[in-house]
């Protein structure tokens, strides 16, 4: 008993912040718990969230938990900064800080980045495309559930069983079990594998769904740009997450059954393990941020109430950028000694990959160009991503630059690089995106004044923070030190840049505050269309109803929503009840949600070793996977009077 | 409204900066800035070079954003042309990607160059050799040509180039000394090959670039870069009135911790691997590995 508590509960569990966050979590559960019992809403959460496959409900909760793993590796960025604002600090201990560093990279691209992405991607394509759902909804909702649970397994680390420290990238032989006792690594291990096998999923699911659930007549070349980077994202996706998958779980062969893949004696090859691991590391910078460029895209051209500019040289350059994103990886370890030939071919490729980058900046401001420039919200988050992106890839470009990386290698001016692309990209993208289908998510606005006091706040945070560790790079600090003295003139840097840290955590609030606020007060969009918007998806109602399209549209142009605009001059398209027929819509499961609990307790059981719940959660798995098969019953029937129905309380039904 | 605001966080964020550098003295603390040798000056030449283009290129970026928010914005009356239909231009757009190539050229040529170049010593010249290991958490430094050991600390001839040969008895780290030159990694069961050289006099300081450990913060060390008579009798003392350091001692260099520097006046030879998977200064890993002079 007493060894079962030590390995639960091991010291670096029980320091006052861990405390005080099983407190915190202890209270929140039974918050929770307590409202959905008084208020009777268990049924409802159960039978509208937890089984669903709709697309736009998946997406609404991949937003949630997205905004809430922004908050957890929030926290943790500020507790690092705080740590590094002085010299000398003893605010964390290293091991506390190293942990830290860790799960808040891990979350944020994992976790946060990469589930606020597949929001995007639920919410927006299918009703882009004119589809009725994805290709496959229950294995969406799959993704979804397994994304979930292993983002609940990682997050718990932090006070059961204690967190991984090894960083992000993890090499190996620092996971080695000899320099890297106590299960905190099986979680990030665990939590990858379960996570990477969703994600594969998803890439599977929106590269089929684009590919063969267009609404007629929209061709490829008639695709919104968001559905072209979606696409290119879902094949990268496809490539790039196998390598990560073969990397995590040899990586835990290597712990757990004393195999000896990366290990420091017995012939292990360390280098492997990061060949593996950038060899899905660099296509995901760019999994990353090609769904931001689509929504850039989407976002200038509506503001601008213009045509996007160049849209087949986007196309050609999106598709050279996943095309050469797979010949770049050796960038992250040019100082691992594979030679001057090697080096130059990656440095070259890195180069290479910058311009069709560098060519799509140019083609949004030429968009911008003889248009009429709106300033909405969801527009100053993409106009606040030119001028930043343009700096983080710059300084890309000034690391691919292989004999200058020997000098920038692992320095704060690596980190200043990637989260001014990450940031500056990604996030200000994703936010676009948030600010933008809000509407068509929730069916109300969100309160513009509120939304630009968090842009402002975040945005300027974010080159204080940013700008001074470029700097700090020129003088030599690494990244993962927790602390520094005083004699090396890193002291005021720091110090801006932890202030600056503050800044943009003051403007996350200010967000939160804003999403909250407008679903209760904001004003309720009663066109659908919000925006003047130019793509199908502004053509339904906000929200979309289950059904999203009554009658499936045709498409004219690539602007098709303009298009039909155009035509009938009105920005509400009636439909005739005899075009209406029953539709079939795939019904809700809860193998999703058992699948997903079923990996969970698989990787309880692999994480601590206890192998009969390993066992335990994969019959669970095997039972799930028997049961969905041989169920038949998986479509239901809308029929013709309810769609009738919703369509004329929507007032969308002529006559 | 935002107009106002946008310039009035440029001329704050500048101003910051200015703050920011002013105060930390922009002096030598900017230690890549302050190359004390040929391999970082080289380094610094072409960090120079790849700046300076992407200067140019945020500058234009910044500007044709900037003139385009400020035209284009809607707002009444405003004159600027209206064309919701202008969607290609194919000189404008091979204009860009014209200025782009250009871009990419001019850093191209010169990393081409100087990646072959920082390769290899300079002909002409004999290396000192310098046998690195990264231990958890400190620096152990061999003398393969003087027969001495120290830690945390190396004692380098100026103007000779010095060859290091990295490998490491711990997780991964990087040995860097910035004003010396970039870095390179220390494996298990790898030797890998950095040659730096100091053309000044001078103490450089050095630490490990890549997290390996909760005492990574430790491995720090010093270079010192003295004349070649100096370094002699730096060796000659070193050799007399050090202990030699025994299989035990180094043992206990292997503890999980740190130390401040030591010396020894020799060292037993198993302490550093024979064999490697193959890294060479001339090739990649997958070459065979070439006898560097010793
Ligand atoms: C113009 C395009 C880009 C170029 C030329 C470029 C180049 C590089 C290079 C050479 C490195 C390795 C530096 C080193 O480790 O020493 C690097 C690191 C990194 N880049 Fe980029 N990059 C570009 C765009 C991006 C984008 C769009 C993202 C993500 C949205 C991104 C995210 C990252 C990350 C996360 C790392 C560091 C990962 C780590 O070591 O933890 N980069 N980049
Ligand atoms: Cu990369």
């Amino acid at each position: 008993m007493s060894s079962l508590l030590a390995q639960l509960f091991p010291p670096s569990t029980t320091r006052n912040m861990e405390l005080s966050a099983d407190v915190l979590i202890i209270l929140t559960s039974a918050a929770i718990i307590y409202y959905l019992t008084r208020w009777h809403r268990w049924k409802y959460l159960w039978r509208e969230w937890l089984t669903t496959v709709d697309h736009k409900k998946i997406g609404i909760m991949y937003l949630i938990a997205a905004v809430t793993m922004l908050f957890r590796g929030g926290v943790d960025a500020l507790l690092l900064r705080a740590q590094l604002a002085v010299p000398n600090n003893h605010f964390l201990g290293p091991l506390h800080y190293d942990e830290i560093f860790t799960t808040h990279g891990t979350i944020m691209i994992f976790f946060m980045a990469m589930p606020l992405i597949f929001a995007m991607f639920n919410i927006a394509i299918p009703l882009m495309i004119g589809a009725r759902d994805v290709a496959f909804p229950r294995l969406n909702a799959i993704s979804f559930w397994l994304f979930a649970f292993a983002g609940f397994l990682f997050n718990i680390s932090f006070v059961i069983g204690g967190s991984p420290n090894a960083g992000w990238t993890s090499y190996p032989p620092l996971t080695e079990l000899a320099f890297n006792p106590g299960v905190g690594q099986n979680y990030y291990l665990m939590a990858l594998i379960v996570t990477g096998i969703g994600t594969t999923a998803t890439g599977i699911n929106f590269l089929v769904t684009i590919l063969r659930m267009r609404a007629p007549g929209m061709t490829l070349m008639r695709m919104p740009m968001f559905a072209w980077t979606t696409l290119v994202t879902s094949v990268l996706i496809l490539f790039a997450f196998p390598p990560l998958t073969v990397a995590m779980v040899l990586t835990l062969f290597d712990r757990l059954f004393g195999t000896a893949f990366f290990t420091i004696g017995r012939g292990g090859m360390p280098m492997m393990y990061v060949n593996l691991f950038w060899l899905f590391g660099h296509p995901e910078v760019y999994i990353l941020v090609l769904p931001s460029f689509g929504i850039f895209s989407e976002v200038v051209a509506t503001f601008s109430r213009k045509k996007l500019f160049g849209y087949s040289t986007m196309v050609y350059s999106v598709l050279a950028i996943t095309f050469l994103s797979y010949g770049t990886w050796v960038h992250h370890f040019f100082t691992m000694g594979a030679g001057a030939a090697v080096n130059v071919f990656f440095g070259l490729s890195t180069i290479l990959i910058a311009i069709p980058t560098g060519i799509k900046i140019f083609n949004w401001i030429f968009t911008m160009w003889n248009g009429r420039i709106k300033m909405t919200v969801a527009m100053m988050w993409a106009l606040a991503f030119i001028p930043t992106f343009v700096v983080g890839g710059a300084t890309g470009v000034m690391l691919g630059a292989v004999p200058a990386d020997y000098q920038f290698h692992n320095s704060y001016f690596l980190i200043a690089h990637f989260h001014n692309v990450i940031i500056g990209g990604t996030v200000f993208g994703l936010l676009s995106g948030v600010y933008y289908w809000w509407p068509k998510m929730t069916g109300r606005l969100l309160n513009e004044r509120q939304g630009k006091w968090a842009f402002w706040l975040f945005f300027l945070g974010f080159w204080v923070t940013f700008m001074p560790q470029y700097a700090l790079g020129f003088m030599g600090m690494t990244r993962r030190m927790y602390t520094y003295s005083h004699g090396f003139g890193w002291s005021s840097l720091n110090l801006m840049s932890t202030i600056g840290a503050f800044v943009m955590g003051a403007g996350f609030v200010v967000m939160v505050y804003n999403f909250v606020w407008s679903q209760i007060h904001g004003e309720i969009d009663v066109t659908g269309d919000p925006w003047d918007g130019r793509t199908l998806e502004w053509s339904t109602p906000s929200p979309a109803p289950e059904y999203n399209f009554a009658r499936i549209p045709v498409v004219t142009d690539r602007d098709a929503w303009w298009a039909i605009k155009q035509d009938h001059k009105s920005n509400v398209i009636q439909i005739k009840p005899q075009e209406i027929q029953d539709i079939e819509l795939p019904k809700s499961s809860a193998i999703p949600f058992l699948m997903g609990l079923s990996f969970f307790v698989f990787s309880v059981g692999m994480v601590f070793s206890w192998w009969w719940i390993a066992v335990v959660g994969f019959l669970g798995f095997v039972v799930c996977m028997l049961v969905g098969t041989f169920d038949y019953d998986d479509h239901k029937e809308v029929p013709r009077q309810v769609i009738q129905n919703t369509e004329s309380a929507l007032g969308r039904l002529q006559g | 409204m935002s107009l106002k605001r946008s310039k009035r966080a440029i001329r704050f964020t500048v101003l910051a900066l200015a703050i920011g550098l002013s105060v930390s003295g922009c002096g030598n603390d900017f230690v890549i800035l302050h190359p004390a040798g040929p391999v970082a000056a080289s380094e610094l030449n072409l960090i120079e070079i790849t700046a300076a283009t992407m200067i140019v290129i945020i500058l234009l970026v910044w500007v044709l954003f900037g003139i385009a928010l400020v035209r284009f914005r809607e707002k009444p009356g405003n004159q600027a042309p209206y064309r919701p239909l202008w969607d290609h231009n194919r000189a404008l757009e091979l204009g860009v990607i014209a200025v782009s190539v250009v871009a990419a050229t001019i850093i191209a040529i010169p990393t081409w160059n100087k990646t072959f170049a920082l390769d290899r010593i300079p002909a002409g010249k004999t290396p000192i050799v310098i046998d690195v290991t990264s231990l958890d958490w400190k620096w152990l430094f061999e003398y393969p040509g003087q027969h001495i050991a120290t830690v945390n600390y190396i004692d380098v001839p100026t103007n000779r180039p010095v060859l290091f040969e990295l490998t490491a008895n711990s997780p991964m780290n990087t040995f860097w000394v910035p004003q010396l030159g970039g870095m390179e990694y220390t494996m298990p069961s790898e030797v890998l090959p950095l040659w730096l050289e100091a053309s000044k006099p001078g103490l450089y300081w050095g630490r490990s670039g890549n997290f390996s450990g909760s005492g990574f913060v430790h491995m720090t060390f010093d270079v010192h870069a003295v004349s070649q008579a100096a370094f002699d009798t730096w060796v000659h003392t070193v050799r007399t009135t050090k202990p030699p350091m025994t299989m035990a001692d180094y043992r206990q260099l292997l503890k999980f911790n740190w130390i401040a520097p030591r010396y020894y006046s020799a060292y037993p030879a198993a302490t550093f691997p024979a064999e490697t998977h193959g890294f060479t200064l001339e090739g990649g890993m997958y070459m065979e590995m070439q006898p560097t002079p010793k």
